[in-house]
This record gives C-alpha cells, structure tokens and sequence, in this order.
C-alpha cells in the first residue's frame, strides 16, 4: 500500500504499539492485559508496519524469524514449569522470589512464553499470507 | 535389576554415537553392553537357583498401583539369559554383515531398543510395565523389518507384522485389565497364586481369550502365523534374533509365565494344544514350498513355537515332563536357530544365494561355518549328542504320558519335517562344487553361529550344566517346585522309538523334498493371509469412502459438515434434556445495551445482503466490536481487549486471505440451504445461552478463584492468574496448539509456493 500517511504513521504506531504490548504483558498479572493481550497488539504493530512497508522490511524488525519465536516460546513456558518439580513440588506450581523490590515467578516466564508462541505463529501466518499475496495464483 | 534396564536403554541411545566415533569396530565395542548385561544376570544365578525370586520396584503412578516393578525367577533368568547372551553375538554379527551400510548407526539403536524392551518384557512384573514393554518390541521389530525402507516388500512385511501383532496386544491389553480386576492387583507375582479364583471367576474366558490372542499374534500361531516369514525381508540379524530366538517367544513366554494363574482348566489345556499341534503342521507343511534358506528356517520356527505352545498346554496334565520339556526345548531351539540363521546370512553374505538348490560344496571354504552349521543342524534334527535331543526327548515322554495317541503321532510327523531340514541344510555343504570365489566370511560373521552350536553341544554332552536353572525354569512354569534328572541318554523306552522313527521319517521326506516342494510351490495356497489381506483391502475402501464424503476438499463443504453436526447434536441434546427455557426475571435493557443491539443487528443483516467478500467481512467486524463493547459494559475488560485484537487481526487475516483467491468473485444470490444453516447455528446457540441462564448459578467456582488468586497466585488479575498458573497446563496446551496451527500455514503456504515456482 503507497500512501505516505500509512508509512508516516505507522513507524510511530508501531513503537508505541510495541510498548503498549509489552506494557500490557508485564501489568497482565495485576491489571487487565497478559502474554495473550500483549502478543496480540504486537503482531498488530507488526502487520500495520509491514502494510505500509512491505513484508521483508518488517522481517528486518524481528530478532528471530517467527516461527523461531514459536519454538523459543513454547521452551520458555515448558521450562518455567520445570523449577518446581525440582524443589519436590507438583509440576508448575508457581515459585516466586523478590529481586530489588520487584516479585517475580515463573508464572510470569510462563506468560511471556505464551506472548512469544502466540505472537510467532500469528505472525507466521499473516507474513505468510501477505507474501503470498504478492505471488497471486489464478486457481483456487 | 531396575539399574540393568535402564542401562540397556541408555546404552542404546549412545549406539549411533558409538558407531559414528568407532566406524566398523563399533560391533564389537557395542556388544559389551549385551555381555555386560549377560554377565550380571549369570551372577544371579545361584541366588534363583536355589529357590528365590528377586522382586525391584520403582514407583511410576503409585495411585493407580502402577509401578515398574521387575521379578526374577527361573523363567525370567533364562529368557534374560537368552537376550542378552544371543544379544552380544547379533550385535557383533551385525557389524560383519552390514559393514558399510549407511544407516548401521540407526540398525544398532533400535537393535539395542529392541533388546532392552525384550528384557523389560521378561523380568516385568506390573502388567502394564508388561504391556509397555511388550508394545516397544513390536514397535523395534516393525523398524527392523522395514530396515531396508526403500522396497516396498520391507515396508509391507513391516506394516503387517506391526498390524498383527499390535492387534493383538490390543486384545493383550483388555485381556491383561480384566485379569487385574479379577485378582486385584495389577502385579503378576500376586496374580500368580490366585489360580483357583481366576478360573472360577465368571469373566475366566473372555480374560483367556483376550489374553491367547495377544500371545498367538506375537508368537506367530495359527492362524496368525504367516506374518513371521514374510518378516524374513529383514536383515538376517534381526530374523536370528527377533524372529527366532527372542521376540517371537515373547507370546509363548506370557503363556508359560500366566500358566500357573490360568492354566489347570480344560479349556487351556485344550486350545494350547489343539493351536500349538495346529501351528507345528502348519509350519512343517509350508516348509515343502521353499528353497530359501531363510523361508525354510522361518517355516520352522513356526513349527517350534507351535511346539513349545503345544507343551504348555500339556503342563497341567503331566507331572513335571512337560514343564521340563518346555524348559529344555525352548532354550535348545534359541540356540540352534539363532546359529542357523546367523550361518545362513554368512552363507548369503559371501555366495550371494540362500537358495539350497544352488548351494553346493561349502565346507571346503567355509569350514568354520559348516562346523556351527552341522552342529546346529543335529540339534535341530533331535539327534544324539546335542541338546536339541534331550529336548525332543522330555517332549515325547509329556506327549505320551497325556495326549492321546493320535496327537503324539502328528507331533512325530512335525518333527519329521524338522529333521528334513536339517539334511537339507547340511547337504550343501558337502555334496557338489562350492561356487567361485567364495571363503569363509570374517570372524564376526562365523562365531556367534560357532559358539551358540557349540553351547548346545556342551550342555547336550553335560546336561547337569543346564540341569538347575531348567528346574526353576520348570517350577516357575509348573507353579511348583520341580526337580527332574535331565540325562542325555535316558535308556531304550517309547520316546527314544519315536525319535528313531522321526529321524527315518526325516530321511524319508528329504528324499521325497525335491518333488514335493516342485508340486507345492506351483500354486499359492489360500490361507489366514487372504483374510487379511481382504480385511485390509476392506478397511481402505471404507476410509476412502469416508475421506470422499468428508474430505471434499472444499472449505465450504467441511464448515457445512462442521455446522450441521453442531446443530444436530446440540439441538438433540437441548431437546432431549428439556433445557429450553425463557429466562425468568431478566431486568429491561438499558438504552445503550439497545442501541449496541441495533447495531449488531445491522451488521448482521448487511452481512447477509451484501455481495463483496471484503465489504461482509468488514460489517462482520461490527458485530464483532458490539460484542466486545459488551463485554466493556459487563465489567470484563480482559475479555473486551482480547475480543477487539481477535477482530481486528481476523479481519487483515480474512482480507489477505481474500486478495490470494480472487477468482472467488461476488457471493452468489440465494443459497438458501447455507442461509438456514447460518439461523440453525445461531438458534441454537442462542437456546443454548438461554437454557444455561436458567440454570441457578454455581459460585464454588468463582468463588474459589477470586479468594485465591491474590494470596496464592500473587496476581490481582484474576482471569490471568487462572491462564498462566491455576490452570496453567491447559495454557500450555492451548499455546502448543496455536505453535503448531501457525507451522500448519506456514508448511502450506511453503508448498504452494513450490508448486508455482518448481
């Protein structure tokens, strides 16, 4: 899409909406948001910037290519389930600690793995999608 | 003994390792796990010996009683024996005869699964550690069939064995419950001396059945037989260790390990013997079709296990012959056979045939070989020194003390057969000119044949050797102590009358062989096979069918199927409980609730008047964001952010999508039938909603979560603390599934592209 409002915009829509996703994923324990929310908003970020910019320049935006993030994700959670099986707890019960002031716990790393799933293969799919869009075919 | 098992498997899985670092040595580095092992077991023999069984357990689901716990007795000790001792020499023969194969790493680590399974098997006690066990073989076996997966041949042999016998340990698996439940214990130590209430229980014969068919499908007995020589397609390692000395025993092991729980009653007594006297024919007859060396052998084991199944069932009639029959047999056959097939793939390996006809003068080039063989063949054929005779002998007292006449002469004419093949395979290598070129292979292919021949000419010469350890294999089958005198010579009686005559009986067919394997082989004879096939055949065409009506390929043919079985189901399900209901003392609407109303509505009409895939797609979103604005006006806002982002993305998602497939052109008018399909759906959701409103509400729940969020999920966030920690797992699920859905577009989208652009 060529329209310079879109492409003006959308780099300060995108940064915001980034923060914004991020921002809801840390408050979602205490305040309406959380890794699913938070995934959501960023993968809106994303396909707002890759409307405006095309596909391969929002790719350059990603640390990893998302269905990477999907694997990463998928880890981070499994793992933050594994601390209390070793301290002789059922499975992902939540462990918290204090660090500086600030309470953390695995259920926290937990949501930023559904965060990191859910954004990875919704983004997959739309990236996908608007590739292919490119190379329109006849049939179908 | 739980240690043992373990480092069977984790041994296994360091086998490609192993092979990738070691190259060609890794054979004989790697058969130090097998040895290791048969050594352990060897140092618990004196204990088992004398009388004791060792019992281990490991705790697995306690609540449930399930445990990997592991019993040794006699007949575990042996098969353990045989495992890990028959183990050490296939695994150093596999180095030798698949030198050079580009998968050997891969060969080794199921080879060595297979065998840490097997020995779970033996030793298991829990039944489901059983079934478990039990299950992994077939699974190993099925890989190794199928080893050479680029013939098609392989792969078939492979998928029916695995059919077959994971059929039956369907069958195996209900048998083995319904056992638990009539005892009450799921461990088989404790079944074991409940004999009298097991047989006196009502559910005595479905459990017998059940648990007969697992046993025949894995040990190959009619009429479930022809899947073991069609497994022949496997490398010859596997057919010498899987297929005759270890895996296809597995069945004859329950049988002989269940048998002081089930057997004592008429009905095992006879179905054992009618099957296993059925099997021995079975095997003996096919034998004449065949020139392959290793068809011919595969035919025999058939013959054995339905010889060894046929002892069992005679083990409650006869006072110890048979139960020491059972244990002399069975280990004579793994010795014997697993040499014969061992020397066969050494015979393929360096003259390039397995045919017998056109084989000929081997001994004078393969002199070692023809020792094992020559040794092997007269344990086989039951003949004096070896221990292949005492065995047959000890069968033949059992069969004359209790099976009628006419039952003992159809098991002499079996073994008959059995002799024949022993000339048949000794011949070559002797009579006529040994091909070109052809020597004797390297030591890892001639000394597992040399020394397991040599073994049962050992413990044939000193049968006080085996002598202990056969009573407590005895006594554990017997369910009581058994001490018996095993003696290579036992004096002129019946029994050694029998064996002469079988032995002229061999000779007799030998020489009638050419001729009759000619006539039979002209010709396949219909057996249990085509039934299979057929059921196969059968099977396909029905989900063919199903795929036609289902599977159309079209999107809007599976939303329809989707849709329709929704408001079926849940239309019956509403009508059939009587929940329909008109909610009572529902307050009135507020003006803005009316006005989100109307304009829902709207959407919802336009939705159905308009004829652009992209114009619908954007007045859907209306009914999207007023459901969403709802949920603002009910106090959720968690479920309104998340309503307006899945809006929001469905519509880019729908509208790419649209853009891919523009020749979809305007929605066509009338379409009435998907029209009333769309008002069923949303009927019946709406009656479903009502009905569930008129349910009086249940706070435990809400209650429960809304108390504990804070102090025990250190969240105010009561919906999230549920998502990430309460109900955690089902998050974890869920992500799985969105993880995997976004690899599904990904994989299709990748392949589209492919095709375009090839």
């Amino acid at each position: 899409m060529n329209t310079l409002i879109l492409k003006t915009t959308s780099r300060f829509l995108f940064t915001l909406l980034l923060l914004l996703s991020v921002f809801l994923l840390l408050r979602g324990h205490n305040e309406p948001g959380g890794g699913f929310i938070g995934a959501l908003v960023a993968v809106g970020a994303y396909a707002l910037f890759a409307l405006a910019h095309g596909v391969s320049a929002a790719r350059k935006l990603l640390p990893l290519p998302p269905l990477r993030l999907v694997g990463w994700g998928l880890l981070v959670a499994l793992l933050s389930a594994l601390p209390a099986l070793l301290l002789g707890r059922p499975l992902m019960t939540g462990q918290w600690f204090s660090l500086l002031g600030v309470k953390l716990g695995t259920p926290i790393l937990f949501d930023i793995g559904v965060y990191l799933t859910v954004f990875g293969a919704l983004l997959s799919a739309i990236f996908g999608l608007e590739e292919a869009a490119h190379h329109p075919s006849e049939d179908a | 003994m739980v240690v043992a098992i373990i480092v069977a498997f984790v041994g296994a899985l360091t086998a490609p390792w192993l092979h990738r670092w070691l190259g060609h040595a890794a054979g004989w580095v790697l058969a130090l796990l097998p040895l290791g092992l048969a050594f352990y077991f060897a140092s618990l023999l004196p204990e088992v010996v004398g009388g004791q069984t060792l019992r281990h357990s490991l705790a697995w689901v306690p609540s449930l009683g399930v445990n990997f716990s592991f019993y040794l007795d006699g007949l575990s000790l042996l098969f353990a024996l045989l495992i890990t001792g028959i183990g050490t020499f296939i695994v150093i023969y596999s180095g030798g005869y698949l030198k050079g194969h580009p998968d050997l790493g891969r060969f080794y680590l199921v080879i060595l699964l297979f065998m840490a399974s097997m020995l779970g098997l033996v030793l298991a006690d829990n039944i489901v550690t059983l079934f478990v066990m039990w299950e992994l073989t077939s699974l190993t076996s099925y890989l190794l069939i199928g080893f050479h997966h680029s013939e098609f041949r392989s792969r078939r042999a492979a998928t029916q064995a695995l059919l077959v016998t994971a059929g039956g340990g369907l069958a195996l698996l209900a048998g083995l419950i319904l056992l638990a439940l009539m005892g009450g214990s799921l461990e088989i130590s404790e079944l074991l001396g409940q004999g009298q209430l097991l047989r006196e229980h009502p559910l005595y014969l479905p459990a017998l059945i059940l648990v007969l068919l697992g046993a025949f499908t894995k040990s190959a007995q009619f009429p479930f037989h022809f899947w073991l020589p069609n497994a022949m397609e496997a490398p010859t390692p596997v057919s010498a260790y899987l297929h005759s000395a270890t895996m296809v025993k597995a069945g004859v092991y329950l049988l002989a390990r269940l048998q002081p729980a089930l057997g004592g009653s008429e009905v095992w007594s006879s179905t054992l013997m009618l099957f296993g006297l059925a099997t021995l024919l079975t095997g003996a007859t096919l034998t004449f079709r065949h020139t392959d060396l290793k068809r011919l052998l595969a035919y025999s084991t058939v013959a054995a296990l339905g010889a060894l199944v046929f002892l069992i069932g005679l083990v409650p009639l006869t006072d110890y012959y048979a139960a020491m029959g059972f244990a002399t047999f069975l280990l004579a056959h793994s010795l014997y056979k697993g040499g014969l097939f061992m020397a066969a793939g050494a015979v393929d390996h360096e003259a390039g045939t397995r045919d017998i006809t056109q084989l000929g003068g081997l001994f004078r080039v393969m002199p070692l070989t023809g020792v094992a063989v020559v040794l092997a063949g007269l344990s086989l054929a039951g003949l004096p020194p070896v221990l292949g005779f005492i065995g047959k002998e000890v069968l033949y007292v059992a069969a004359l003390q209790a099976a009628p006449a006419w039952v003992v002469g159809l098991a002499v004419l079996g073994f008959a057969v059995g002799a024949m093949l022993a000339l048949l395979l000794v011949v070559p290598f002797f009579r006529g000119q040994p091909p070109q070129k052809v020597h004797e292979g390297p030591p890892s292919l001639w000394l597992g044949p040399l020394v397991l021949a040599g073994l049962g000419l050992l413990l044939g010469l000193f049968p006080g050797l085996y002598n202990p350890l056969a009573d407590a294999v005895a006594s554990a089958v017997k369910g009581k102590t058994v001490a018996y005198h095993l003696k290579l010579w036992p004096g002129f009686n019946l029994a050694l009358l029998l064996s002469l005559l079988t032995v002229l009986l061999g000779v007799g067919f030998y020489f009638l062989y050419p001729r009759l394997q000619a006539w039979m082989a002209q010709e396949p004879i219909p057996g249990p096979e085509n039934a299979y096939v057929a059921l196969l055949r059968g099977l396909m065409r029905l989900a063919a069918g199903v795929e036609r009506l289902l599977q159309s390929g079209s999107l809007r043919a599976y939303l329809a199927w989707i849709f329709a079985g929704l408001v079926g189901l849940v239309g019956l399900a509403l009508f059939r409980g009587g929940a329909l209901f008109w909610p009572a003392g529902a307050s009135s609407p507020r003006l803005e609730q009316v006005l989100l109303l109307a304009l829902m509505f709207l959407g919802a009409i336009g939705a159905l008047r308009l004829r652009s895939h992209l114009a619908m797609v954007v007045v859907l979103g209306l009914v999207g964001a007023g459901v969403a604005l709802v949920f603002l006006l009910q106090n959720a806002p968690d479920l309104s952010i998340t309503q307006f982002l899945v809006e929001t993305l469905t519509a880019i998602l729908i509208a790419l999508v649209l853009l891919q497939i523009r020749s979809i052109g305007p929605v066509p008018r009338g379409r009435w039938l998907d029209k009333g399909l769309a008002l069923g759906l949303g009927g019946v959701v709406t009656l479903l909603m009502l009905g569930m409103l008129a349910q009086p509400f249940e706070p435990h729940l809400s209650q429960f979560f809304a108390q504990k969020s804070l102090p025990e999920g250190f969240g105010r966030n009561i919906v999230n603390v549920i998502l990430v920690d309460f109900r955690g797992l089902d998050t974890f699920g869920e992500i799985t599934v969105v993880g995997l859905a976004g690899l599904g577009v990904w994989a299709l989208l990748k392949r589209r592209r492919r095709e375009e652009q090839p």
